[in-house]
């Protein structure tokens, strides 16, 4: 069904919201012709003003980092370019790491991104599903000859961000309220994100862990997820992923491979 | 069997109306107050929640939530559903804000006289819209898809307002009006949305109130608002939820409460929030106007 000529304020009202180049549009009106130009501006203010602060609830770190009138610069920047297409404001930002990543003034910060991503993977474990994680001997009485078939049932909040930065570093030196001394942002960290209870958990991963861990959530057979990890780094420790995984709260069940 | 029997599977949510709290007074549920809250042990009133901040598969919002709904009333209160845009609903918004009622049985449900999306895009404001015969049809519309939704009736919000449309051709209160009789929904008359729109658009706040359909008020909000200056450096006023109740407000509410009688009352505290105790003092002014007029009544009814 076409759209009624008289049900085309939407679309007049909404045109010029996030275009400040735009003027107020001219189907609204003060009282007795008064002008409407600062009246439109209120709610351009509101809709700007409302997701910057939705963007910096959601980064955080990314603001500490920035500073306040860097953030705003650059989140009002990102949100006329990619308004939210859901009316949930938790839902949002998830083009943002992307956009900082080529955002020209936070070229000197090549780690921003990745430490938006750990704050994004952070919010997805914040309101994930309630699940019981697996107990730390969930494993125990598995029969050694089933341990390489088995699979894991990955938790609802389980996430992995890695990065060739030191940015698990940087992510919870600036999500902390205390001073943040200079940090050597040059190793590569890889981070594990879990929500076992109700606390949210960012863990750095050992070298080969991202791998292992990636694996086994995607459905892999331990057997296989451990055979990617020695390939990347032949010292990886099996036993010390698994159990820190598990640990975690990484997974919420177990299903036993066939005895090999 | 007796044929005259339906079986209760005809309707995957059966038809609910709110059990009524009465005339007690609530506040805006911020999860930073809940030790607070928890330590001063149940209170008498009630706490209101927006609906959106609750629609993420769980974690600790939910549990918030079923904590402090353990001893007190919830009422859910939606800012997104844009009934008052020309689109139709969100159909997957309207199914998670269904979802919400039947889980969180609330005894007060409402949403706002505006709209927030257009096309793909969501503005996280209330926006305005024109009041015409054809907007109130869509209007009513929504309001019938949304109450069918939830199997229940809605409190539908008087908007606070910058801007007007030429091309409106009723009153709000006409408006609103209609939509109450039309769809048979309630109202949640907000009082400082009242005020802010009388002093931006130059009308009475008194008269505006004389028009209202008082009877079909279910819920009362009151909140803060802040002063700005329009085009012409005259007063403008924000609806901004960043304070206490002004004056004038309390005023209004009082010659509401006088003329509706009591009915359940919030206050709206949405940025800038205070501690808890200053909270739930504003929260306690409300309600000794609501004590007041009902130990007035029952003094008349000895």
């Amino acid at each position: 069904m076409p759209l009624e000529p008289h049900i085309s304020y939407a679309a007049d009202f909404a045109a010029a919201l996030l275009d400040p180049a735009r003027p107020a549009p001219s189907l609204v009106t003060g009282p007795n012709g008064k002008a409407a130009a600062r009246r439109y501006d209120v709610y351009r203010n509101n809709v700007t003003v409302s997701l910057i602060a939705a963007l910096a609830a959601i980064y955080p770190a990314v603001q500490r980092i920035t500073g306040a009138d860097f953030f705003r610069a650059m989140a009002r920047f990102h949100l006329r370019e990619t308004p939210p297409t859901s009316p949930l404001l938790f839902d949002y930002g998830r083009d943002f790491p992307a956009f900082i990543e080529r955002y020209p003034h936070a070229q000197a910060l090549p780690w921003l991104a990745d430490v938006a991503r750990i704050e994004r993977a952070w919010l997805d474990a914040y309101h994930a599903a309630d699940a019981s994680p697996l107990p730390p001997a969930a494993l125990a009485g598995i029969a050694p000859d089933q341990l390489a078939g088995l699979t894991l049932t990955p938790h609802p909040a389980v996430r992995i961000v890695r990065s060739p930065f030191s940015t698990v570093t940087i992510f919870a030196a600036n999500r902390a309220d205390g001073p943040v001394h200079r940090i050597d942002a040059s190793a590569a960290e890889d981070a594990l994100i879990t929500r076992p209870e109700f606390d949210v958990v960012v863990r750095l991963l050992p070298p080969g862990g991202a791998t292992f861990a990636s694996e086994l959530i995607a459905g892999r057979s331990l057997g296989d997820a451990a055979a990617s990890a020695l390939d990347e780094t032949p010292d990886f420790d099996i036993a010390a992923g698994i159990a820190g995984l598990i640990d975690a709260g990484a997974f919420t069940s177990v299903l036993p491979g066939d005895a090999a | 069997m007796n044929a005259a029997i339906r079986p209760l599977t005809s309707a995957p949510m059966p038809r609910r109306y709110s059990l009524p709290i009465g005339g007690v007074a609530g506040t805006s549920f911020k999860h930073e107050h809940l030790p607070a809250i928890l330590e001063d042990g149940p209170q008498r009133g009630f706490f209101e929640v927006h609906a959106e901040n609750y629609m993420g598969a769980g974690g600790p919002p939910h549990r918030a939530l079923e904590t402090i709904r353990k001893d007190h009333p919830i009422s859910l209160h939606g800012v997104c559903m844009s009934i008052g845009g020309p689109a139709p609903l969100d159909r997957a918004h309207l199914a998670r804000f269904s979802g919400l009622v039947a889980r969180y049985q609330p005894a007060l449900v409402s949403e706002h006289l505006a709209w927030s999306t257009h096309e793909t895009s969501f503005f996280n404001d209330l926006l305005p819209l024109p009041y015409t015969k054809a907007t109130l049809d869509r209007v009513c519309d929504h309001v019938d898809e949304m109450q069918e939704a939830i199997r229940r009736p809605i409190l539908l919000e008087n908007p606070s307002t910058y801007v007007a449309f030429r091309e409106s051709t009723m009153s709000e209160t006409d408006f609103i009006r209609s939509v109450a009789a039309r769809t048979g929904c309630g109202l949640l008359l907000d009082i400082n949305n009242v005020f802010v729109s009388a002093s931006n658009h130059g009308f009475s706040a008194l008269d505006y109130l004389a028009d209202f359909p008082l009877a079909d008020v279910g819920e009362i909000h009151l909140a803060g608002h802040a002063a700005q200056a329009d085009d012409e450096g005259e007063l403008l006023l924000i609806d901004s939820h960043d304070g206490p109740v002004s004056d004038a407000v309390w005023k209004l509410y009082e010659i509401v409460v006088a003329r509706r009688g009591a009915v359940p009352t919030l206050i709206e505290w949405d940025s800038q929030i205070p501690d808890w105790p200053v909270l739930r003092a504003e929260a306690a002014a409300a309600q000794a106007i609501l004590d007041r007029h009902q130990a007035a009544g029952a003094r008349h009814a000895a």
